[in-house]
């Protein structure tokens, strides 16, 4: 039987009002704050580390899990090709997340059944990964899955070992969140998640910004948005540096 | 210091970067050659995209071939009737050869070509030079009488055309063809072509030693300008910080090298020139039949 859409639509917002007007729902309360909402990306940008903190109703676990833009992604094998190494197979996954970062106050699985994992994606292995061609075996799926967590993690985009959580007293938690110096540009999620007796109880989520601003943005945006304009002023550019250092060098 | 680059999106060594491009400034002035082909490949080894380097790249030959032919102008020794030629050719053959690069990125093919086209013509000029420095220093003492040019099939093609200053009558086909090919060069491995280009004027148009730099560096920025526009539009990878910080190395090192150069043996450096190309060629070589760290890449699909 379907369910009428004007109660899903009711359900779904009975829910959502709750969670806003009621943090308490479940079984306690759980709030969470970012020492900054956006990661900028400036001229000497290096990576940046963002300080989460929080504060829990008591005992308890807690996991953070921090997801970047999602983008289709296409993982490639090489094959050895008279005695050169050529990309041949492909597979490329749907709106795979750019960054998944994991922080926990100790090891994950002790604290969290595996079905919740599974469920809320806790985890790299948990990753829902989707391929768009689906005539490929599971096994090669797998093989090509597991190679695409793995050049993530070379990459230091996904960390495979979640950081360090303090929990300072019973209540008030804190982690840092490390972003590389490569990070995606776009909104990330921060999901915070918090077990008690081997049971999901609550869960929090916040928004992080990470974009470039001032000269960076600047040169990305012009570079995307007028390409021609751009084009043509870095020929302009290079012109006048060539004519400039002939000038100069004409002299010495 | 770490400067980051706003279009390659990562963040590198200012000094790296500097130093990469006073080094093979350095080269360029000594040598009298572009120094794409080195900078090119430097650029990807220390993780800058490969689309990336090779748009970045003719955006910075532009400006050290602006600087190159402003010096040549003043002595009058550029052919401008045939570095047009060349030109028409070449624009066909970089835009023909920008749209080939962006189909080969999207079948996730374009790092191999590249490296491909580096180690083939890499070890053709490089050995030909080594073979012809190597010959010059044994029989220097030996001198031969040499015609103006020598005449052979080449000769007998169609439509030519009277050039005046390279004081030559040929047809008109073949420096556009050596032009469309050296442009296709330009946009695929992010070369200026100096050193496809410079040997075929010599050897295969038969065009004067003294107006062949000149030409050459003529037609070379238009090309690789127009590698620049088009690259700048169809696949956003110019980046100006990073040609920019290049340049500003590039010049200064030339500049130098230029000095030392002056003072060195013609054979000898093109000996040396000959060695370094092999080198680099033998490193690319090694890459692509050694086996991969990690046989499995990720990347996005259309190459973007």
């Amino acid at each position: 039987m379907k369910t009428p859409l004007i109660f899903k639509a009711f359900f779904g917002l009975s829910l959502y009002l709750a969670a806003i007007i009621s943090p308490a729902q479940a079984d306690g309360e759980l709030v969470v704050d970012l020492s900054k909402p956006i990661v900028a990306i400036t001229t000497g940008f290096t990576g940046a580390d963002i300080l989460l903190f929080g504060v829990t109703d008591g005992k308890g676990d807690v996991v953070v899990v921090v997801r970047g833009p999602q983008r289709d992604t296409v993982v490639r094998r090489k094959y050895q090709v008279a005695g050169i190494w050529v990309n041949k197979d492909s597979i490329t996954f749907k709106q795979v997340p750019g960054f998944y970062g994991l922080a926990s106050n100790r090891p994950i699985a002790q604290f969290a059944p595996l079905a919740i994992r599974k469920e809320n994606q806790i985890g790299p292995g948990f990753i829902q990964m989707l391929p768009v061609d689906t005539s490929f075996s599971p096994k090669q799926i797998g093989l090509f899955k597991d190679a695409l967590i793995r050049n993530k993690q070379n990459q230091g985009l996904y960390s495979l070992d979640p950081n360090k959580l303090t929990f300072l007293g019973n209540e008030l938690f804190r982690t840092t969140l490390k972003f590389p110096a490569n990070v995606t540009i776009g909104t990330y999620g921060i999901e915070v998640y918090q077990f008690r007796n081997k049971k999901l109880i609550n869960k929090r989520t916040t928004l992080l910004e990470v974009r470039k601003i001032g000269f960076e943005a600047g040169v990305y945006n012009f570079a995307h948005r007028h390409s021609l304009a751009y084009g043509v002023l870095a020929i302009l550019i290079a012109g006048m540096a060539g004519w400039l250092a002939n000038a100069v060098f004409r002299r010495v | 210091m770490q400067i980051y680059l706003p279009i390659a999106e990562l963040s590198v060594n200012v000094f790296l970067i500097l130093g990469m491009g006073a080094g093979v400034g350095f080269l360029s002035g000594l040598f009298g050659v572009g120094g794409g082909f080195l900078l090119t490949p430097l650029l990807i080894f220390i993780g800058i995209p490969p689309a990336v380097a090779v748009a970045t790249e003719a955006n910075q030959i532009v400006a050290s071939s602006i600087s190159g032919v402003l010096a040549h102008w003043k002595r009058g020794i550029v052919d401008f009737k045939m570095g047009l030629v060349l030109l028409i050719g070449g624009i066909v053959g970089s835009s023909f050869g920008v749209w080939l690069f962006g189909i080969l990125r999207a079948m996730g093919q374009i790092d191999l070509t590249i490296q491909l086209s580096y180690v083939l013509f890499l070890s053709i000029v490089g050995g030909l030079m080594l073979v012809e420095s190597i010959n010059a220093i044994v029989k220097r003492k030996q001198k031969k009488t040499q015609k103006l040019h020598q005449h052979y099939w080449i000769h007998g093609l169609p439509f030519k055309v009277r050039f005046r200053k390279s004081r030559l009558y040929i047809s008109i086909t073949l420096p556009l063809g050596i032009g469309f090919l050296v442009g296709i060069l330009a946009a695929i491995m992010g070369v200026s072509g100096g050193f496809v280009m410079v040997p075929a004027m010599i050897y295969l148009l038969g065009m004067p030693t003294a107006v062949v730099v000149g030409t050459s560096l003529f037609q070379i920025i238009f090309v690789t300008a127009n590698v620049t526009v088009l690259q700048a539009v169809n696949t956003q990878t110019v980046d100006v910080v990073l040609a920019m910080l290049l340049l500003t190395g590039g010049v200064i090192g030339a500049q130098i090298g230029a000095r030392f150069g002056n003072k060195m043996q013609g054979e000898h450096l093109r000996g040396l020139l000959a060695l370094i190309v092999l080198s680099v060629c033998a490193k690319i070589g090694f890459d692509l039949i050694s086996t991969p760290l990690d046989l499995y890449s990720i990347g996005l699909p259309g190459g973007h």
